[in-house]
């Protein structure tokens, strides 16, 4: 049973980068703690996500409502998102997916992050090196109003601005500023090589891969290799085989863009030899 | 390189450039309504409107914003074109179309006009390349850059810098136009998917670079310096901007512009995730800029440290932990800290190539960490990171010393208790 006010807020354009907080979850005035200050109405806001709103509200008040429910639920999201549950919730889906290939698509906009994820809901990372990553929704702070929702790239680890100005308008507290990292430390599986083209197991680019059924066998294979960096490797020395792009005049490298990227890539050295140091000592 | 000085004789400025195009523009309006009436029977799927050269109307076509408008003298000079009409098919026809030239009689010889709008689209692509590298082509991209006609970075540290339009091969049929952002020194899809069909061979691998190389003010430099601590939000340092003395680049020939130098750094509950867990921080360094232009000096050609890896600390010392995420250098605490641990474990190993200088040297600094923080400093008071680049040098020479580490050694405890290891 899906409650009302979430699907039809799911559903709204603009929300797609929502997933669903589970019921029992709302339900659990704990994991509500502190809400009650950030949120005006709480109580009311609180009945008209569960569907338990008195019919009777003045008109005036609902407008102000709607605004407090849609807020409300944003941190309810944000809070969900990196919970054990919430995480576990979104692999658990992506395993099934090995194993059904193809499940009847859930709700579009019921799609838990991961799936959401793999499906490229939010989008694909702009950087070309990167072959189009699925990108992850993360803020920038946790405090609402402050900044809109950016979009994470786990392979160039850097941020990006939606490409949609809908999406360009969400408040970055609805999704936090952990989600992303908190994911790739509980599932290292999932972290994105640094390159080769995109392995998700799910459609490469452009649903290309959809409906064949060979293409589904490479995919299970692929995911069975696990996807990304394997669960025992190690990413002490993934940057060095980040592609990178060179700024060239007539074939000859730009003198000053050449210096930077030679500094840039003795950072990344050390930092590699710091890293394979330590595993050694380890 | 010859074809731009080939094209002196045109007009330098914008302003007499488009005067000189309105005015071969109504030149040329007789003829075009002649032609419009050949047209219709011949062209007729493309045919501009009588009062719109081929050019400008290619031009306005949706997902050709990021194409300037080529003078038809650089298109009729055939020297421009040296070697294009082994690459362009029905290259008579097409040249024709370009040009709005009245085609000859004997048209009905081509099997498709779609062949020769495709030609035309090729020719007049690869014309484009080449125009854009001369004076007048950059100065109308220049026109169309501060616009923003091309975009800007989808990056968002990169602050909206705007990109120019960037082939990644110079055959046509390759790949399609990317952006390059000249900031983060990277190259990014057009966010519009109407510019997918666009060919980045019609602006070519040279043009973004050498358009920032002529235009030195829109280049930002390779360094940045993060807004002193007294500034305390990101929006306040963007306003005082202003009041910033003007920004100088001490390489003449490098980028004028102040950079936007800050580098995501990944947080989970408020924590930097460490470099140690598997999940940290790796790509950092494809974003980060030394705060001073000297500290480019210490790679040399091969990519190696040239000196000891000190000039880091610089990057401590501005680090207001309390801030969050911003005027900060992401790598700058974990480096050096870990660094200064791991150089005293490392100093008789045998290490990879690019370290060997540096681990050389680390081996002859190895005994000082292990003094205590109070040890007599023999250089003197902790250098600030002003003067760095000089001690960097007289550290080869002086024994090493703890005056210079000890600024290290207080940072651990500082930098530590603010941090957590998220793994």
């Amino acid at each position: 049973m899906r409650m009302q006010w979430i699907s039809w807020f799911l559903s709204s354009k603009g929300n797609e980068y929502f997933c669903e907080v589970e019921e029992d979850y709302i339900l659990d005035r704990f994991n509500l703690t502190g809400l009650n200050t950030e949120v005006q109405h709480y109580a009311q806001a609180l009945d008209m996500i569960t569907d338990n709103l008195d019919e009777e509200i003045q008109d005036d008040l609902r407008g102000n409502l709607d605004l407090q429910a849609r807020l409300l639920y944003g941190l309810i999201h944000a809070r969900w998102i990196v919970t054990a549950r919430g995480l576990a919730k979104m692999v658990r889906t992506s395993t099934s997916l090995v194993m059904h290939p193809d499940p009847p698509p859930p709700r579009h906009l019921a799609r838990p992050q991961l799936e959401k994820y793999k499906r490229a809901d939010f989008g694909r990372c702009p950087r070309v090196l990167c072959q189009s990553q699925p990108l992850l929704p993360v803020g920038l702070t946790d405090v609402p109003y402050e900044k809109s929702v950016k979009l994470y790239c786990g392979r160039c680890e850097d941020i990006y601005s939606p490409k949609s100005s809908r999406h360009g308008s969400i408040d970055g507290a609805y999704f936090g500023t952990s989600f992303p990292h908190l994911l790739f430390l509980v599932y290292p599986n999932l972290i994105p090589p640094k390159t080769g083209p995109v392995e998700l197991g799910l459609p490469g680019r452009g649903g290309e891969v959809d409906s064949s059924r060979r293409s589904r066998r490479i995919r299970e294979e692929q995911e069975a290799q696990a996807e990304g960096v394997g669960e025992g490797m190690s990413t002490a020395s993934v940057a060095s085989k980040a592609d990178r792009y060179r700024p060239r005049i007539f074939g000859f490298q730009v003198n000053e863009i050449a210096k930077l990227q030679r500094w840039q890539e003795a950072v990344r050295d050390r930092q590699i030899s710091r890293l394979e140091e330590l595993e050694e000592n380890a | 390189m010859s074809r731009r000085n080939d094209y002196h004789t045109l007009p330098q400025g914008e302003q007499s450039l488009q005067d000189e195009e309105a005015i071969s523009a109504t030149g040329e309006g007789d003829e075009e309504m002649e032609d419009a009436v050949d047209q219709e029977e011949g062209y007729s799927s493309s045919t501009p409107t009588s009062t719109l050269t081929w050019i400008s109307w290619f031009c306005s076509l949706p997902g050709h914003e990021y194409f300037c408008e080529v003078a038809e003298e650089f298109i009729e000079d055939d020297f421009n074109l040296t070697g294009l009409n082994v690459m362009v098919p029905f290259w008579k026809e097409a040249m024709e179309m370009v040009l709005d030239m009245e085609p000859d009689e004997d048209t009905s010889k081509i099997p498709d006009v779609s062949i020769v709008e495709a030609s035309a689209e090729l020719l007049y692509g690869l014309c484009h390349q080449r125009f854009i590298l001369t004076r007048a082509g950059l100065q109308a991209m220049v026109d169309k850059y501060e616009a923003g006609v091309f975009g800007s970075c989808p990056r968002v540290y990169c602050n909206g810098c705007n990109v120019v339009p960037c082939g990644r091969s110079d055959l046509p049929g390759t790949d399609t136009v990317k952006l390059f952002c000249p900031n983060c020194n990277d190259i990014y899809t057009p966010p519009s998917s109407r510019f997918q069909g666009v060919d980045g061979a019609f602006f070519g691998t040279t043009f973004a670079h050498l358009f920032f190389q002529s235009y030195r003010e829109l280049a930002p430099a390779p360094f940045w310096k993060p807004a002193s601590p007294s500034s305390t939000s990101p929006r306040s340092s963007a306003s005082s901007s202003s009041n910033q003395p003007a920004f100088v680049n001490p390489n003449p020939y490098g980028g004028q512009k102040r950079a936007a130098g800050k580098v995501y750094v990944p947080k989970i509950y408020g924590f930097r995730v460490s470099e140690r867990a598997k999940c940290g921080p790796r790509m950092q360094w494809m974003r980060l800029r030394p705060e001073n232009p000297d500290e480019l000096d210490l790679v040399d050609w091969r990519g190696r440290w040239i000196d000891d890896n000190d000039h880091y600390e610089d990057d401590e010392e501005q680090i207001d932990e309390d801030r969050p995420m911003e005027d900060f250098d992401p790598d700058a605490q974990d480096d050096d800290d870990e660094e200064e641990e791991e150089e005293e474990e490392e100093a008789n190993d045998s290490v990879m190539q690019g370290r060997s200088v540096s681990t050389s040297f680390s081996a002859l600094r190895s005994p000082t960490p292990t003094n205590p923080p109070d040890s007599p400093a023999s250089t003197g008071p902790p250098q600030t990171p002003r003067d760095d680049a000089a001690t960097k040098c007289a550290a080869l020479s002086v024994p090493p010393s703890g005056g210079k580490l000890r600024v290290v050694r207080q940072w651990i405890p500082r930098g530590a208790s603010a941090r957590a290891q998220v793994c």
